[in-house]
């Protein structure tokens, strides 16, 4: 069983989630969390070393589509709803750092 | 107010037209909107051009749908090609989608006229339709009280008769909730029935959707018409759907149907009165009462707010401000990423990015998210126990009848009790409808759910029309 | 192997690849959008490709096909098997994540099998989505770091993947290369994809560590941006100095990503693995799992053609050539060894007939246009010394040019009549008389001499004398 979550480990989270949290929400946060986890313990008890998971709820299997072309989206309609293009392509801001 | 129904009927035997249907129902939206506020967009001028191009298509001798005339909003949180689909989130305000979901598709050639697209809670997370960014929806049975969620403007506009039909989505319970507190009907199909191609995913394992309406008969027709397999979805069931408006005046006699004996506590008592009452009806209408045990019904709430956070945390990583929706610039990616995600997600949708991303990260999975999935499988052999001895089992729809608004919005765990009754049929996937069924104290509807095993569809909708009768 | 291969002081390379290869399919793995190389920018996009709110993959089958027959044809088991998500911030990946096989692959257990007898197992074969393209601005190298901005194209996002993981069985850089060499063959003859490194259909990772044989592994370093064999074989070479160097002079290896840059020969830390991303990979609830029915497994291995290393068995056993032979790798690779067989049907000279092909048909494809028939008749001239060999070249030259034709008539309008040995001899014997320094040094045991002899008759003939024939005259001469 893990133990209470930190703020460290909030904060770790917020930065896989990309979501950056100001000290007092990483705070709020932490407390919400831990209030909500401390509930989720009932499972706990549960002996569950025999149960299988589920994944999902309608057991189907080998669902494929044949390899037959559709239309491409319009470019510039898709382009139009970008919150920046150029040159036919979306434009983003640099990569700093080594995180590629 | 008309059935979807009749107006089905008169438009399509040239009673009267469907562009009067439209306008009696766009006169609707106007001298209430204003108040409820169920929708984010009207689509007015789009509605009188179908109604106009059915009325044309009629006067021609042309064949129509099944759906001709009707009015019909949609939850924001569906594609429809042009028209602004935002979730009710900030991220995707201004959102024109570049196609149509295959329920839009399929109610634009049943001849539905769409008359908006309806308020929700942000990303379908919620239970009151308080966390939409763009304000609450009001119950327009009580303007005080919250009309459920997360699909309450759905709920509302048909409670309002601002359409006469509409689409929600349910993954907890987002459909039967706010269709028990606005006192209409609501089906969450079984998973698989209905296309979920367009719908913009929460939590993809346990999201449906399916129909509003302010009668069982209404839920069947539109329900026949938005299911049945769609190759565009994986996950769709390859089954004709089944029929249902056929078996409406069968009746209940000789059914089994099954009373929780350990349902979870918190249920309000006028509440579980009127749960009593329906029993009763249908004992008297033939049906057998018997007793099931669903002894891990209690863990649901638990699984519930692992799985479906653990997968909406990775369905919402694709707002990121690149391809579509809003960015908040920054000089870098990275900061680009966080500021987009940190304006553009309301407080509850950040919690449960959190919280699934939590539940999924390393050193967490096992005791979380892996833990709720074997949970998941516990709650699915109880149900599927259960139906050895029952066609269907009946409990409350919500713990309580319209609540307060602002009256749970501080303590999340609240709020999530709202769908202990709901949440369960989601992660087994099985179908379950609200049916209204008399008042509780404070004169609000009571919904009662009727669930069934996977595909049992009819067995509900008999048991649902038997309740509608003897309300 | 270059010299940079030997490690000093027993150290030991342990090298593993990770190969990813696009499917040869006509839409991406998830969606109908076109799987098309070099189309204009974001023209082959949908709502599946660009991750638009709503959409849902629905895999392709031919994708899963072609991986099939790639797991096949590595020796793989092709079992039951199911999609995970792969959770990661990058523009270029649409959905924030990628589909991709996790705990279970489609293709595991398989084995490659290199020249000598060298196997290298592969530990898995599986199926995934590629990304999209980012190209970066500004700044003054083009390159990532320093840039202003990033524009990305989506055309390559949702193209089917197969990566194909070796295990750590590589142990010198010239496996590796002859490694990715022959992946790239098995890839071409079943068709699952182009394989072009230079259009980056086929990428290559290269795990490398260095050790002392009898103790455990050393830490790795993942090379990507591998893009030719012969960066393969050049970044190892490079990498594994590096590591045995730092770790001689007391530094220790870091797990990290690093960068090849094929311009300055070096590879470059890219990210370390303190600041790993944490993937969270959990089961795709928008897919079912693929359970591939054994009649489908059968049927697709019965359609399996036959695999370049045994053509090339054949072909070296038919033309007397070594199976593992620059000859044998081409022409196979090029598909011309039925041609050859061909060639050698009709009467061809089997060693020559192969050798014609390895030289002159680079652009000929599998099917050249020369008749077999023709071809087999030059190889015939050649060998009975009707023509020189380099008239032999000539007269090929000929042959492709026009498609084909009467060897032997094309061979007397040049005037390509080859001199008889009485005629022959007569010349070396003038040669003698010219060049008796020359004759004298080489009698003397100065090979070199022969140059100068030899290079005098066939002026005197006008190329007419066959180059082997005199050097043969005049060794005879000499031990005389
Ligand atoms: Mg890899
Ligand atoms: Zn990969």
């Amino acid at each position: 069983m893990p133990e209470q979550i930190s703020k460290e480990t909030v904060v770790k989270v917020s930065r896989l989630a990309r979501l950056s949290l100001s000290p007092d929400q990483a705070e709020k946060m932490t407390s919400q969390l831990a209030g909500m986890l401390e509930h989720f313990r009932d499972i706990d008890a549960l002996d569950l070393s025999d149960v299988e998971p589920m994944t999902q709820p309608y057991p189907l299997k080998n669902v494929m589509r044949q390899d037959v072309e559709a239309k491409s989206l319009d470019r510039q309609e898709v382009l139009d709803q970008a919150p920046a293009a150029e040159s036919g392509r979306f434009r983003v801001p640099p990569t700093i750092g080594f995180d590629v | 107010m008309q059935k979807l129904v009749e107006i089905v009927a008169g438009v399509t035997n040239g009673s009267f037209t469907a562009s009067a249907v439209v306008e009696e129902h766009l006169g609707r939206i106007k001298a209430r909107e204003s108040e409820i506020h169920a929708f984010n967009l009207v689509t007015a001028d789009q509605a009188r051009e179908t109604a106009a191009k059915i009325d044309d298509d009629v006067k021609a001798g042309k064949k129509v749908g099944a759906l001709a005339g009707v009015p019909i909003a949609l939850k924001d949180n569906m594609c429809t090609r042009g028209v602004e689909t935002t979730c009710s989130s900030k991220i995707l305000q201004g959102w024109k989608p570049p196609y149509d979901a295959t329920v839009v598709t399929k109610l634009r050639q049943a001849g539905a006229v769409v008359v908006g697209k309806t308020n929700l809670d942000e990303f379908a997370m919620g239970s009151s339709t308080e966390n939409s960014a763009f304000g609450p929806t009001k119950n327009p049975l009580d303007i005080s009280r919250v009309p459920g969620g997360s699909s309450g403007g759905s709920a509302a506009a048909v409670s309002a008769g601002f359409a006469a039909a509409s689409l929600g989505s349910d993954t907890g319970g987002s459909i039967r909730q706010p269709a028990a507190l606005c006192g209409v009907v609501g089906v969450k199909p079984t998973y698989g029935t209905v296309s979920r191609y367009g719908l913009v995913a929460f939590a993809s394992s346990l999201d449906q959707i399916g129909p509003f309406t302010s009668d069982v008969r209404d839920a069947a027709t539109l329900l026949e018409v938005i299911s049945g397999h769609d190759p565009m979805d994986s996950t769709s069931i390859p089954q004709s759907a089944p029929s249902l408006v056929s078996v409406l005046e069968h009746g209940v006699k000789g059914m089994r149907i099954g009373r929780v004996t350990d349902l979870p506590e918190g249920c309000e008592p006028d509440v579980l009165a009127r749960l009593e009452a329906a029993f009763d009806a249908l004992r008297k209408a033939g049906a057998t009462i018997v007793d099931v045990k669903l002894p891990s019904l209690q863990y649901c709430l638990t699984a519930y707010y692992l799985i479906a956070p653990a997968e909406a945390s990775s369905n919402l990583a694709r707002y990121d401000g690149v391809r579509y929706g809003n960015r908040v610039e920054a000089t870098d990616l990275n900061a680009m990423y966080a500021a987009t995600r940190e304006a553009g997600f309301g407080e509850e949708v950040k919690r449960r990015i959190m919280l699934g991303t939590y539940a999924l990260s390393a050193g967490y999975y096992d005791a979380y998210y892996g833990k709720a999935l074997k949970v998941r499988r516990l709650i699915s052999d109880d149900f599927a126990r259960a139906y050895k001895d029952v066609d269907t089992i009946l409990t409350p729809t919500s713990p309580s009848t319209a609540f307060k608004f602002g009256s749970k919005t501080d303590n999340p765990l609240a709020m999530y009790l709202c769908d202990v009754f709901t949440i369960p049929t989601n992660l087994a996937g099985h179908p379950a409808m609200s049916v209204p069924f008399g008042v509780g104290a404070d004169s609000m509807p009571v919904g009662i759910q009727v669930l069934a095993t996977t595909m049992g569809e009819q067995a509900m909708f008999k048991v649902a029309a038997e309740l509608e009768r003897a309300s | 192997m270059s010299d940079d291969a030997v490690l000093p002081n027993g150290w030991q390379l342990v090298v593993g690849l990770e190969v990813h290869v696009e499917l040869a399919t006509k839409t991406k793995m998830f969606s109908a959008s076109a799987n098309r190389f070099g189309d204009e920018p974001n023209t082959n996009i949908d709502p599946v490709t660009l991750g638009l709110p709503g959409a849902l993959p629905v895999l392709n089958k031919h994708a899963v096909e072609l991986a099939m027959r790639i797991g096949l044809a590595l020796n793989c088991k092709v079992q039951p098997c199911t999609f995970h998500r792969k959770n990661y911030f990058y523009p270029d990946l649409p959905k924030a994540y990628q589909i991709t096989q996790y705990d279970h692959p489609l293709n595991i257990d398989g084995f490659l099998m290199l020249p000598g007898e060298v196997r290298i197992g592969i530990e898995r074969a599986h199926l995934e989505e590629d990304t999209g393209k980012s190209t970066h601005f500004g700044g003054s190298s083009g390159r990532i770091h320093g840039s202003d901005y990033s524009l990305i194209d989506f055309n390559r996002a949702g193209v089917p993947l197969v990566e194909i993981v070796s295990r750590p069985d590589i142990r010198t850089s010239e496996q590796a290369r002859q490694y990715v060499a022959e992946l790239r063959a098995i890839l071409l003859a079943v068709g699952a994809s182009d394989a072009k490194m230079e259009e980056g259909s086929m990428r290559c990772d290269v795990n490398v560590s260095v050790h002392k044989p009898g103790t455990p592994f050393g830490t790795r370093c993942e090379i990507k941006n591998v893009n030719s064999i012969r960066a393969v074989g050049r970044a190892i070479d490079y990498e594994a100095r590096r590591q045995v160097d730092l770790i001689e002079g007391g530094g220790t290896v870091r797990q990290e990503t690093r960068h090849w840059d094929d311009a300055s020969g070096r590879t470059e830390t890219l990210r370390t693995k303190e600041d790993a991303d944490d993937y969270r990979y959990f089961l795709e609830p928008d897919l079912v799992p693929l359970v591939p029915e054994q009649s489908w497994i059968d049927q697709v291995r019965a359609a399996l053609p036959v695999l370049p290393a045994a053509r090339r068995n054949a072909l070296a056993e038919l033309c007397g050539i070594d199976k593992d032979g620059e000859s044998a790798f081409v022409v196979v690779e090029r598909g011309q060894d039925d041609y050859v067989r061909q060639v050698v049907g009709n009467g061809g000279d089997p060693r020559r007939s192969v050798i014609y092909v390895q030289q002159a048909f680079a652009e000929q494809g599998a099917t050249p246009k020369v008749p077999a028939k023709d071809l087999a008749a030059l190889t015939i001239l050649e060998r009975d010394a009707k023509v020189t060999s380099t008239q032999a070249k000539t007269l090929l030259a000929d042959l492709i040019e026009a498609g084909g034709g009467d060897v032997a008539a094309i061979a007397a309008k040049r005037g390509f009549e080859a001199l008889d040995t009485g005629a022959l001899e007569a010349m070396v014997d003038t040669a003698i008389a010219a060049e008796p320094g020359a004759w004298q040094k080489y009698c003397d045991g100065e090979e070199k001499a022969l140059g100068a002899l030899v290079g005098a008759i066939m002026k005197s003939s006008k190329g007419k004398a066959d180059g082997k024939a005199v050097t043969a005259i005049l060794q005879s001469k000499r031990q005389k």
